[in-house]
């Protein structure tokens, strides 16, 4: 018989092991998968992990990895924040949605105008989009104690049909033949997040990503807030007796992660996506939970697991074309991910006593 | 244009027990783990799992019935991973939960890839005999499957389970404290993994009545929130059954309203309708989260017997 003992302090070591450890099992069992579907794990595995790093096109895809790291960073950063104190926002997906509304109707609305002033305004109309939408869980959970998981869940299906009503109509491209969807911000220059280095992937919603990850690492291990942050979430009588105002931290970790949500649906609309579409979002608000935790909850650790998801969503896009991989095994992959490293946690603050149990 | 006339009221009314049943479903299952003082907040993932294996094998069997079994089957396979993780890796029930839904939607996709646009065989209506010909009442109750109605012994049965049993006093005291029950002698563990396995199957039921019935069809994600507005509905229900079975019946009917008006034309926007539910449902949770005091005293705590 094995028992679980209790560590009297949680385990650096495996709080660091974790992650990795994780991502070995999901490498087993996700070449388990690939092979019960047919593929060759080893190939499958890498074709995911190597083929966009190494292999012969890398050059083409390093750059997505940027494109697609930045997002789920800039989410995770947020969410972290929230999660760390008990503060579930799951909605992320819906504050992205808003953001990319709010930011590209602010810069649709000035068409076919040329000044530099437009695309600072997308960016702040893009935050406040994605902020409004993560204060309505907030406020309603300050005001009425209502439960913040639900409603910013159930907001995400609102914006999606939001997002539905405005490529069809308001925001739709009034020379686009009929067609869904909005003017493409690409080909307007004032609106355009452009690639700041050519080739390198690299635009501002990346470097908004690396400013959220300094800015969160300062704000955890110098502010005051970071402290009321960490102590509630550990100990929330020690944080009441400290001083801790709770309703002032859900409305900031809240907001904060909205508005991060929200600059990564701007820059992607203004970006690499370019468009107001029925299918402009593709789930980086919920994979981005997947990230917070891979990344534990801390902002080096989520610039890191940005970096690893976005390797498997490319790395999954290549294995799709190539060897003939469901687009939804990837998504299986990812989800394994996060059950393993949950699994794996346990060891963080239990260690395992061979022996009998005792009887008191 | 629009015609109010061209909704048939019968037709209307009896669309929401069908509508509701999902709900009714998902929201018992989920009743009884949060009773246990688990937060599963897996139930869209375990729906979608039951919707695709309910679909795939009515349609491999050409049997609705075994569809059913199957998607209870699904549901609690799957629940058995929370279980595993939550009570075996004494892991955080929010983010299990949430790595379940997540982990379902895209395992359902790559089950159900072979099963896009097919029809599966229909489950018939009971009947009733000449009791269906009695005006309004025959139209509106006596015409429906047998999933409409074991949803409604299934919620009468947990309620008298719960209140009258004596394995319905262990749950509540293992939901109230799960120390005090531990110290009791209660396996605690146990009771809760048996828990989230009963509300596995109900939910996979649940998904499967999508797919089999309601829609009738297998599209990926298709259960689209059902699950998370059944997470609602308990927290609605203040975690009793007949406020279940009055929440959903309600809930089917505002869906049933929003698709008719769909139908006929009315002069608002499909997707200002089509998000109608949604803003019900935390309209709602506002309204009723003075209330949620009466949530189980252990709900979502993590249990370890360290001595």
């Amino acid at each position: 018989m094995i028992t679980l003992v209790k560590r009297p302090e949680p385990s650096r070591a495996f709080s660091l092991a974790a992650p990795l450890l994780a991502v070995l099992a999901t490498m087993v069992f996700g070449g388990l998968l690939f092979a019960a579907l047919g593929k060759d794990p080893v190939l499958a595995i890498r074709t995911i992990f190597w083929e966009p790093l190494f292999g012969e096109f890398a050059f083409f895809y390093r750059p997505q990895l940027l494109i697609k790291g930045a997002p789920l960073v800039l989410i995770a950063i947020g969410l972290s924040l929230g999660f760390k104190a008990g503060i579930w926002n799951i909605g992320a997906e819906g504050q992205y949605i808003m953001g990319a509304l709010f930011g590209a109707g602010a810069g649709l609305a000035f068409y076919p105008a040329d000044s530099v002033l437009i695309f600072p305004l997308m960016v702040l109309a893009g935050a406040l989009g994605g902020w409004i939408w993560a204060m309505i869980p907030a406020v309603l959970k300050v005001k009425f104690g209502t439960n913040e998981i639900l409603v910013s869940l159930m907001l995400v299906y609102v914006a999606e049909q939001f997002l539905a009503s405005m490529s069809l109509g308001l925001l739709k491209n009034p020379e686009g033949f009929g067609f869904p969807g909005s003017r493409n911000l690409q080909q307007y220059a004032s609106a355009h997040n452009a690639e700041l280095i050519t080739g390198t992937g690299m635009h501002w919603g990346v470097v908004a990503a690396f400013v959220a990850v300094i800015f969160a690492y300062v704000l955890l291990a110098r502010h005051r807030l970071g402290f009321a942050i960490r102590v509630t979430g550990e100990a929330p009588r020690a944080a009441k007796f400290s001083g801790v105002d709770p309703a002032r931290l859900v409305l900031f970790c809240l907001g904060t992660s909205g508005l991060l949500a929200g600059l990564a649906g701007m820059f992607e609309v203004a970006g690499p996506s370019g468009q107001v579409t029925i299918d402009f979002n593709v789930g980086y608000g919920f994979t981005a939970i997947i990230v917070a935790f891979l990344g534990r909850l801390h902002p080096v650790g989520i610039l890191l697991a940005g970096g690893l998801m976005a390797l498997t969503y490319i790395g999954g896009d290549i294995a799709q074309s190539k060897l003939g991989l469901p687009a939804a095994a990837i998504q299986v992959f990812q989800g394994m991910l996060l059950f393993f490293l949950l699994a794996f946690d346990l060891f963080t603050n239990y260690r395992l006593r061979p022996g009998r149990a005792e009887v008191v | 244009m629009m015609d109010l006339s061209a909704i048939n009221p019968l037709l209307f009314i009896a669309g929401f027990f069908v509508a509701a049943t999902p709900l009714i479903f998902a929201a018992i299952g989920e009743l009884v783990v949060e009773r246990t003082g688990v937060l599963n907040l897996g139930v869209e993932g375990m729906m979608i799992m039951g919707a695709i294996c309910g679909f795939a094998t009515a349609v491999e069997t050409g049997s609705p019935l075994l569809g059913f079994a199957a998607a209870a089957l699904g549901g609690a396979a799957l629940s058995l991973l929370f279980a595993f993780l939550t009570q075996v890796m004494l892991a955080n029930q929010v983010a299990s939960g949430l790595a379940l839904t997540l982990f379902g939607l895209g395992f359902s996709a790559l089950l159900g890839q072979s099963y896009v646009g097919i029809k599966p065989p229909r489950l018939g209506d009971i009947d009733f005999g000449p009791l269906a010909d009695i005006p309004v009442v025959g139209p509106i109750l006596l015409s429906h499957d047998i999933i409409v109605y074991l949803g409604i012994a299934l919620v009468v049965a947990v309620w008298a389970t719960l209140k009258f049993t004596r394995a319905g006093l262990v749950l509540r005291a293992v939901g109230e404290n799960h120390d005090a029950a531990h110290a009791l002698g209660f396996k605690v563990k146990r009771i809760r993994t048996l828990a989230i396995m009963f509300g596995g199957a109900c939910a996979g039921v649940g998904g499967a009545y999508i797919s089999l019935i309601r829609v009738p069809q297998w599209t990926e994600g298709m259960t689209a929130g059902v699950g998370w507005i059944a997470l609602a509905l308990v927290v609605f229900a203040s975690w009793r059954p007949f406020r279940v079975l009055l929440g959903a019946y309600l809930f089917g009917g505002l869906v049933q309203l929003q698709l008719n008006l769909q139908g006929v034309g009315v002069a608002i926007p499909v997707e200002y309708l089509a998000m109608s539910p949604y803003v019900i449902t935390i309209v709602v949770l506002v309204v009723l989260s003075r209330d949620s005091n009466r949530a189980p005293g252990s709900l979502g705590r993590i249990f370890h017997a360290s001595h």
